[in-house]
């Protein structure tokens, strides 16, 4: 009976010592390059920083930031709310259509090669320096007009919310769906260009799904029905939450999101560093609580393999 | 009477197999075309901006302003990247960028592979704790610890084990190197989230064989797990070189004196126009399209080996998917 129970605690200690010899890393890293600015970011947010010849001279100030990020900034806290409220539409979007894109892209059709790398092409093109540069690029967007125009295609996507909806009401569907269904249709473009990215999470996740099981099945007599129920959409579901996060994540901290541009404003043009890194400090909570609410709530729909 | 009933029977089952075949084939090429829309669809709505690009990286400024020029331009010209190449110094810049890029990734995909590993299966007190962590590092805008890592990386004094002022690491690849193998780059809580959920998602078998064949953690690590893993290295290797390839918020920190494709992209106008830049805003466009792709070309074309790749790799890998 002893020695059984020592053997079991060897075992958890063995785990425990291994454990943490494989996140080492991190750990060090974290402590180093994440904590230790974080604490600086705090300390900013509580001072009132002024650039001066030989340095960066502050003031301690206290509260006077946020109250000026809350109370005085009559921009941020709408903002805030609304980029929140955007976020949440475009996460199910996002996530509806990459999985079924991803599902496409794995099925046996000539020209999948390209079509694979044509559906990633976003990931490249709305990244980084091209990106920045395409906003404030004003001209291509007056020579896109051009070019529209002379066509006669309306917007810049194929279908266009408005038309659809002139054409739908008059087929007598309650409004309220119909502007959800505009909206919907006008935020194609943006869902595909955001969606590289998952669609590849998925993909890769969809390669891994051993083809035994789908044979096995097969051999019982499943539709392909029974098999997206019941072994597609399980065994890719913890990828469904890294995705929600994902997406989440690359929403927010995107330099094209609303509330960072007004923050970067506060920074340059404003009240300066310490009351942009409170505004900072006021987003980077609502991120986490958001954060935590959506990844509780999806986790307790998720498969893992021999759990 | 038995004899012509089986025979009936025979044939009327004959004939129900046929029909099915043939329903099954016409849904296939409902299907097929019904795909074949979908995925044009969507590929125009994003191939469209890039054709535009493309249209405009060839166009004289004449063709900016000329009404009935749409997408094909009255006078081409390869001028824009014939000036592209010289001043955003193609050929040295694309080297450096390149070198950056595949250490960075290479490092970025090591570390963090190595630590998801640890979070996927091993159970130890404070897990839960680190992983919020892991997560919360994502999540941290870089504009908040951009100044913060700026200062400590131009006076590094590796927490006060050099005197003061300290080194500047500023344009040297070290800042890279150090948040790299420590798993704290740019989106590397991505890496490690994606690669836990991986290994999270991989059989247990086979790492139990591994353990019963006498084989520790860190060899059942390398041979085992990181074999059967390949689609998802891949793909983190892919996004790690792309980001660092176009990342332009930590470059112009970290690289700023140096020749790198992002910030010699960023400078091309001004480079190219002189002061006069701001007064020609179709000359930018020309410029900055014609630059802009051939930022982007070299990743397009590692895409495009690195796609075959892991379509392979999952058939080489059978077991475990």
């Amino acid at each position: 009976m002893r020695t059984k129970r020592r053997f079991r605690l060897t075992l958890r200690q063995r785990d425990s010592v291994y454990g943490y010899i494989f996140i080492f890393p991190f750990i060090i890293g974290f402590i180093l390059f994440i904590l230790a600015p974080v604490v600086q970011s705090v300390i900013y947010s509580l001072n009132s920083l002024a650039m001066e010849a030989n340095g960066v001279k502050m003031t301690f100030v206290g509260w006077e930031n946020y109250k000026y990020a809350t109370l005085v900034n009559a921009d941020f806290v709408p903002q805030l709310l609304s980029t929140t409220g955007a976020m949440l539409n475009k996460v199910f979007w996002v996530l509806v259509f990459s999985f079924f894109a991803a599902n496409l892209l794995n099925q046996n059709f000539r020209g999948r090669l390209l079509a694979r790398t044509i559906f990633f092409l976003p990931v490249v093109v709305s990244a980084g320096i091209v990106l920045k540069l395409d906003q404030t690029d004003y001209l291509t967007g007056v020579a896109y007009d051009t070019i529209q125009t002379a066509q006669n295609v309306p917007g810049t996507s194929f279908l266009s919310g408005q038309i659809l909806m002139m054409f739908l009401m008059q087929l007598r569907i309650p409004l309220k769906f119909l502007e959800f269904v505009a909206g919907a249709v006008d935020m194609i473009p943006d869902i595909i260009n955001a969606s590289g990215v998952q669609i590849l999470i998925f993909l890769a996740g969809l390669q891994s799904i051993p083809g035994s099981l789908y044979e096995a099945s097969e051999v019982e007599g499943a539709t392909a029905w029974e098999n997206f129920w019941m072994i597609t959409f399980p065994m890719l579901s913890p990828l469904i939450i890294t995705n929600v996060v994902y997406t989440i994540i690359d929403f927010f901290i995107s330099p094209s999101n609303e509330v960072m541009q007004l923050i970067r404003d506060t920074t340059f043009f404003g009240k300066g560093f310490g009351a942009s890194s409170a505004m900072l400090w006021i987003y980077f909570a609502t991120i986490a609580v958001i954060l935590g609410i959506v990844v509780g709530a999806t986790s307790r729909f998720v498969f893992y393999h021999d759990r | 009477m038995v004899h012509t009933a089986s025979d009936t029977n025979i044939e009327l089952t004959l004939r129900s197999i046929k029909q099915r075949r043939r329903s099954i084939s016409a849904q296939a090429i409902a299907m097929s075309v019904l795909r074949a829309v979908i995925v044009i669809g969507i590929s125009y709505v994003i191939l469209f901006p890039l054709i535009g690009k493309f249209s405009i990286s060839i166009m004289t400024r004449a063709d900016m302003w000329d009404q009935t020029v749409s997408f094909i331009p009255k006078y081409p010209t390869l001028n824009n990247y014939r000036l592209a190449y010289e001043f955003m110094k193609y050929p040295q810049a694309f080297f450096n960028s390149f070198k950056l890029a595949l250490m960075v990734a290479g490092l970025q995909l090591a570390s963090c592979t190595f630590v998801a590993y640890g979070f996927a299966r091993f159970n130890f007190i404070g897990k839960g704790f680190w992983f919020a962590l892991v997560i919360l590092s994502l999540v941290i805008p870089p504009e908040m610890i951009g100044t913060p890592l700026y200062l400590n990386f131009r006076f590094f004094t590796a927490w006060g084990l050099i005197p003061s002022p300290g080194l500047n690491l500023l344009n040297t690849f070290w800042p890279y190197i150090v948040t790299s193998i420590t798993a704290t780059g740019l989106r590397n809580g991505l890496f490690i989230y994606m690669m836990r959920q991986f290994f999270m998602g991989m059989p247990k078998d086979l790492e139990e064989a591994a353990y019963v064949d006498g084989a520790g953690p860190f060899r059942t690590f390398f041979q085992v797990m990181v074999p059967g893993a390949i689609p998802g290295l891949v793909v983190v290797f892919l996004f790690a070189f792309v980001w660092q390839w176009n990342d332009y918020q930590l470059i112009t920190l970290y690289m700023k004196n140096q020749v790198v494709l992002p910030i010699y992209l960023d400078g091309l106008a001004s480079a190219v126009l002189g002061d006069q830049w701001q007064r020609a805003p179709e000359e930018i466009s020309l410029l900055n399209s014609a630059g802009g792709l051939m930022v982007i070309a070299p990743l397009l074309v590692l895409y495009a080996v690195l796609q075959r790749q892991f379509v392979e790799s999952v058939e080489r890998t059978g077991i475990v998917g």
